[in-house]
């Protein structure tokens, strides 16, 4: 398509929206003027022109395929009769499946700790050079890009070239110049999964960098200075000042980092589409949303399997939701 | 005046590690796709600041280009296809010895033909006899070679690997993506916070609990919709407005919650005045809440619209891998698979797909990291 058909679908696209709320609500104003006043009916002719267009949406995206899905799961590979358990014993004995569900372990514990770690680090770090806030925005920039984009930079950096040829991986220069053998990283089972595993703590490092940040300035100046004059090194008032205080907000960067990390799909799919023993969970579930026509089936069985991962985070939410709505 | 301590020195040093670390894989990349793609196979980015030496091979023109000057046939020429900068110090005929004469040397080939290689690339050779032979010999050159940068890879990527169409695609993906669902999660904001109905409590948790379903949860039903709805009217399943209504789906109960989160603290005095002397809810939230929230909807239109941008998932399910509908994470993975040893159209694609989120993250910083640490005081 041409720049400007696609700028007027586009146009067309978002006026629609503008006009529904407008013309409804005026057309209500109109008529509350000639029918007299009935301010409930009125009330909840308006509640609903501001709310349905958002509530079809989340149940035509969210509500209705999570249950049709928890239900697809039950059923055959085109969703029509009746399978009891048969996808999740078939689940079970796939060799891809128990991959998956070890490495995304792995990726579980790997992933929001170094970042969360990193990101505590560095914020402390940045706090106290004057060249701090640059050195944030560098190390925040990755957040910026898309997971594809950061696989096509960390291809580039593992680049592999056989050991008599110039290498143009940094990794693989580092390697060769400190008199090491070139490796060709991605393709080493086990070690290979901690290389993608790299660029996500590589991109959510940012993350928890930003956040930590903020969170920094809240601790009383007065405790870290009663702290350095009572002798303490930096690094004891980091692990028994700093660390304590800021329980809550690791907390939370942790579980966004971990709901991240379980839905993990760009990088495996664009960096090695689970070979060499690198499958997960997400990347599974693409590859049998299509594989051989398509199973609905299996791939529902795999998405419940993240949703079960979310599960607890999920119920913690509602409760702290609870928690607040009674203060 | 702070005193220069060990500790202080250490933590610098730390802090830069840090910095170069994360910089040096982006750096890398950018540098690349300003290289010449014959370069760029054959030695890593961080040499192309510096003079380098390469090895190259060239074929000297055949026997259409001669011409008779006495007793002698020549072919004079370049060996370089023009417009490059290096120089060549050493040349050979032989791959046993590619580096056996000095520039402005005479070599002999075994069929007792003398060729002349010069600095700049031009050569003379010359023959007793007519040269018969339509191929040209080998020519190996050791060259030097200044650094140099091209937007040459730039333009092979937008014009002919039709990363340009891709990058309309995708913003015409994105800008709908990110104002529907910013327009019709405002009103809905709004009345969970300021309108009093049945079930309002009840949608709120719902909308708690939907931040974190896994997208894959819900693609196989919607896809199923789509391809229903396709079916029954006749038109096809993948189209721009389905994927912006899906990416409204996703990104509902984020947008919604952020939006509440800030509707909340504005002060409910002002609100209620307005109810007060007479104001429709309407009028309410068009005049007042609209005009405060625009910090508020600045930061959770650039959280919604990176996430659109750097999609790779949604845009996969929801538009065809047609010209004319992929978008540009889904072009790129596309080349990673095709074009995977190609790395001057790898780094130039990947560069040109960061243009707008970086120009966003250096522009708009401020309300980037105010939407995620807003974002992220619930999980």
């Amino acid at each position: 398509m041409s720049i400007f058909s696609l700028a007027i679908t586009v146009l067309i696209g978002v006026l629609f929206f503008v006009a529904f709320f407008h013309f409804s609500n005026f057309l209500l104003d109109y008529f509350r003027v000639r029918a007299s006043k009935k301010f409930a009916l009125e009330n909840s002719i308006r509640v609903i022109i501001f709310t349905a267009p958002a509530f079809i949406v989340l149940f035509v995206f969210i509500l209705y395929p999570v249950f049709e899905t928890i239900r697809l799961s039950f059923y055959d590979k085109i969703g029509e009769n009746f399978v009891g358990l048969y996808n999740y014993s078939w689940a079970i004995k796939d060799p891809d499946f128990k991959r998956s569900i070890i490495n995304n372990l792995g990726w579980l514990i790997v992933v929001p700790t170094m970042s969360t770690f990193f990101g505590l680090v560095i914020a402390n770090l940045a706090d106290r050079v004057w060249w701090g806030s640059i050195a944030k925005s560098i190390i925040f920039m990755p957040m910026a890009i898309s997971f594809v984009g950061a696989g096509v930079i960390w291809k580039f950096m593992y680049d592999y070239r056989g050991p008599g040829d110039q290498q143009i991986g940094l990794l693989n220069a580092i390697a060769v110049a400190l008199g090491f053998e070139p490796q060709a990283w991605l393709t080493i089972p086990i070690w290979n999964n901690l290389f993608l595993m790299a660029i996500m703590i590589w991109i959510q490092t940012g993350l928890a960098l930003v956040i930590f940040s903020a969170a920094l300035r809240s601790i009383p100046n007065e405790t870290l200075d009663a702290a350095r004059i009572d002798g303490a090194s930096e690094l004891k008032i980091f692990w028994s000042i700093i660390v304590p205080y800021l329980e809550q907000t690791i907390l939370v960067i942790w579980t966004i980092i971990t709901i991240l990390v379980l839905k993990v799909f760009d990088i495996i799919y664009a960096m090695t589409n689970g070979q060499w023993q690198t499958e997960v969970l997400a990347n599974l579930m693409y590859d049998w949303m299509f594989r051989g026509g398509g199973d609905s089936g299996r791939g529902s069985v795999l998405a419940f399997c993240i949703l079960i991962g979310v599960t607890p985070i999920l119920a913690w939410n509602l409760y702290r939701h609870k928690q607040d709505q009674k203060v | 005046m702070k005193k220069i301590t060990f500790t202080s020195v250490l933590s610098q040093l730390l802090l830069l590690f840090f910095v170069v670390a994360w910089i040096v894989p982006t750096f890398g990349l950018f540098i690349s796709s300003l290289r010449d793609k014959d370069v760029l196979a054959i030695s890593g980015w961080w040499t192309s600041f510096t003079t380098t030496e390469i090895n190259e091979i060239y074929r000297t023109e055949g026997k259409d280009v001669q011409i008779k000057e006495g007793n002698y046939y020549f072919i004079k020429s370049n060996l370089f296809d023009g417009g490059q900068e290096k120089k060549i110090f050493r040349f050979g005929i032989t791959s046993k010895n590619i580096d056996e004469f000095k520039v402005g040397e005479t070599a002999l080939f075994k069929d007792q033909t003398e060729i002349i290689v010069f600095e700049n690339g031009d050569y003379v050779w010359k023959s007793k006899e007519e040269f018969k032979k339509k191929k040209g010999k080998r020519i190996f050159v050791s060259a030097k070679s200044p650094p140099s940068f091209t937007l040459d890879n730039y333009k092979e990527v937008l014009l002919k690997e039709g990363l340009g169409q891709a990058f309309l695609n995708t913003l015409a993906v994105a800008l709908p993506a990110t104002l529907i669902p910013l327009i019709i999660c405002s009103y809905f904001a709004y009345a969970l916070t300021w309108m009093k109905f049945y079930g309002r409590d009840i949608l709120l948790a719902t909308i708690i609990a939907s931040l974190v379903v896994p997208l894959q949860m819900c693609l196989i039903p919607v896809l199923t919709i789509y391809n229903d709805f396709g079916a029954l009217f006749g038109v096809s399943a993948k189209s721009f407005p389905g994927i912006w209504m899906a990416h409204t789906g996703f990104g509902l109960a984020s947008t919604t919650f952020l939006l509440w989160n800030f509707l909340k603290t504005l002060p409910s005095e002002m609100i209620e005045a307005a109810r007060v002397d007479g104001a429709t809810h309407y009028d309410t939230f068009i005049k007042i809440v609209v005009p405060l929230s625009i910090p508020s909807f600045a930061s959770i239109f650039i959280l919604q619209f990176l996430w659109v941008w750097n999609d790779l998932l949604v845009g996969l399910v929801f538009l065809d891998k047609h010209p004319s509908e992929i978008i540009l994470t889904a072009k790129l993975k596309e080349l990673l698979g095709s074009r995977g040893e190609n790395w001057e159209i790898l780094t130039t694609g990947a560069f040109v797909s960061m243009t707008v989120p970086l120009f966003i993250f250096f522009s708009l910083q401020r309300y980037f990291i105010r939407g995620l640490v807003a974002g992220s005081i619930k999980g």
